[in-house]
């Protein structure tokens, strides 16, 4: 069965999928979608200096994503400059370096789009081995700090008053999401994996009505997503990562749909739907 | 420092709710307590002590630390100076002074109950109705009035059996009616959990008759002592004006109040009108939320 690579790119794909949608959560929660991207561009670096020291890609992207994620968390401690400044500074200044630096060593050949916007139809045995091995660790340990970080997520002082260490959650939630950004770089590619964890979490929001079903919802829409986005990408001869995230924007469309649906009903039946003053 | 015993012969009876506070060793003790920003100072030199079954209140102008203090002793701020001393494994429930729940997050009362601890549905459905909003269980937090949500946020703190309740302006966004109300539903729970009580308070005219200690804050520790103590204190009255004298005189027409005892929301305004005097006097703000 693994043996076609449609398969392959499919089994990997929903792989992925299933990982970012409950992480993607968390980024959607903590506003984070920008330093997700950045966390992401980054991986570009990581990418060349793989090459350069020879190990494992998966192994340097996940390093630099890591080692990038907390620069931040650093510098913003520091307050030299607002956070979204930061972000464009360590964002785009990582890819670049990145870039450069691919270009210095004359020596290997990449595939410099392969890894910008992903190569989902070149997903091999051991790449599905590192998604649902990494993806299963991943999935494992934000289970364990669910609750904290759930709580650091509505209020850090919350959290740290009634003793769940809000920092150390979050510290976790770094080294996550640098765990989900390796392997989900070769599906969608360093520039598309943030539409990965948002989209799918954002069309989520919709239906759920709690934390953990949006989670899971999420990671149920981002398969779907990853299979509308692939069959369609065979079907009509797209480039396999832009389909897939094309597929998620248009599930998060039809969400929108639904709302206006429900919004227009609830005009028509003022009675029932109708809500108390705003919220304080 | 000294932990000096008020009255060794009171004791909470057993297993009753205790109506007449016993205070027992400190749950939580600060000592010294200073936090800086930078250069500046934002509290220095607070000496802070909170036993079961009391209710310390810390009043103060604006910008003056009590949040801050508050944040030192739970340990959210770290210390820049003098220590906090607590009884080993004291459970907290902390009320914070601001929590926006972003509306990206599908959150409803009952799923807010268990945010920081796993509760049955039983636990819940009683701190629920503890803090009068049963029917609220399945509305969204967003959703929640400003009165709605801070009783919603109380019973999260409650549903915790906390041996230290820590209330961050629990009546902020709240009307004038809504918060007596909302501090009967507290000086209740302190008599029915027999817990310390550390709040955070502006209203100075409710507060004073609900509270066995009043701290004064304003960078530093001004005054404190009983409400009585605190209100004739000319430290207080130089930083309080003629607020302050508001508060005197209430102060001593306010022992009277009517707890329902299954905790139930008390609307009535007849067993509330007395509180409105103050309410008209110029000299008492917040005038604006009253409506």
């Amino acid at each position: 069965m693994l043996d076609d690579f449609f398969t392959r790119a499919l089994i990997g794909g929903v792989g992925v999928a299933l990982v970012a949608g409950p992480l993607g959560c968390f980024i959607v929660w903590r506003r984070m979608a920008y330093f997700g991207d950045t966390m992401a561009h980054s991986a570009l670096l990581g990418v060349a200096l793989a090459l350069l020291l020879e190990i494992h890609i998966t192994a340097g992207v996940f390093a630099i994503a890591a080692a990038v994620a907390f620069a931040l968390l650093l510098l913003q401690r520091q307050q030299v400059l607002p956070t979204d400044a930061l972000l464009g500074i360590l964002s785009h200044s990582t890819l670049a370096l990145g870039l450069v630096l691919v270009a210095f060593m004359a020596w290997v050949r990449i595939d410099l789009i392969g890894y910008l916007f992903g190569d989902l139809l070149a997903v091999s045995r051991l790449d599905i081995a590192l998604i649902y091995g990494g993806g299963v660790a991943v999935l494992a340990v934000l289970a364990a700090i669910w609750r904290p970080l759930l709580a650091a997520t509505v209020s850090d002082e919350l959290a740290a008053a009634e003793a769940l260490h809000p920092e150390r959650a979050r510290f976790v939630f770094m080294i996550l999401m640098a765990g989900v950004i390796a392997i989900a770089m070769k599906i969608v590619g360093i520039l598309l994996i943030t539409s990965l964890l948002v989209i799918p979490a954002a069309t989520a929001r919709r239906f759920a009505g709690g934390p953990e079903q949006m989670a899971l919802l999420a990671a149920a829409i981002g398969a779907v997503a990853v299979v509308l986005g692939l069959f369609g990408s065979l079907e009509f001869d797209t480039p396999s990562g832009p389909s897939v995230v094309v597929a998620a924007l248009c599930l998060f469309l039809a969400s929108l749909l639904r709302l206006a649906f429900r919004r227009r009903g609830a005009g028509q039946l003022p009675p029932r739907d109708a809500q108390k003053g705003p919220a304080g | 420092m000294q932990v000096k015993s008020l009255d060794d012969g009171v004791q909470v009876p057993a297993g009753g709710a205790a109506a007449v506070p016993a205070f027992g060793p400190p749950l939580i003790q600060a000592s010294g307590l200073g936090v800086r920003r930078g250069e500046r100072w934002l509290v220095r030199g607070v000496d802070l002590t909170i036993r079961p079954g009391e209710i310390v209140t810390l009043i103060g102008p604006n910008g003056s630390g009590k949040s801050t203090t508050v944040k030192a002793l739970l340990g959210i701020l770290p210390l820049s100076e003098g220590s906090v001393a607590r009884t080993p494994g004291l459970s907290i429930g902390y009320l914070p002074q601001r929590l926006a729940i972003d509306w990206t997050m599908p959150l409803t009362v009952r799923r807010l109950m268990t945010l920081t601890g796993r509760h049955g549905a039983t636990e819940v459905a009683q701190a629920l109705a503890e803090v009068g909003i049963p029917h609220l269980a399945d509305a969204p937090v967003q959703q929640l009035s400003g009165g709605e949500f801070q009783r919603a946020l109380l019973a999260r703190a409650l549903i915790r059996r906390p041996a230290l309740l820590v209330l961050d302006e629990p009546v902020q966004s709240v009307d004038f009616v809504g918060e007596i109300a909302l501090y009967e539903l507290i000086h209740g729970i302190r008599e029915r959990l027999g817990c310390g009580i550390l709040m955070i308070s502006h209203d100075l005219h409710i507060v004073m008759g609900k509270t066995d200690t009043v701290v004064c804050l304003n960078g530093h520790v001004c005054c404190s002592g009983t409400p009585q103590a605190v209100t004739e204190s000319p430290e207080y009255r130089a930083l309080f004006g003629s607020q302050a004298a508001a508060a005197l005189a209430i102060y001593r027409h306010d022992h009277d109040h009517v707890h329902l005892e299954d905790g139930s929301v008390v609307h009535d305004h007849d067993h509330n009108h007395r509180h409105h005097h103050p309410h008209r006097d110029p000299g008492v703000e917040r005038g604006g939320d009253a409506g």
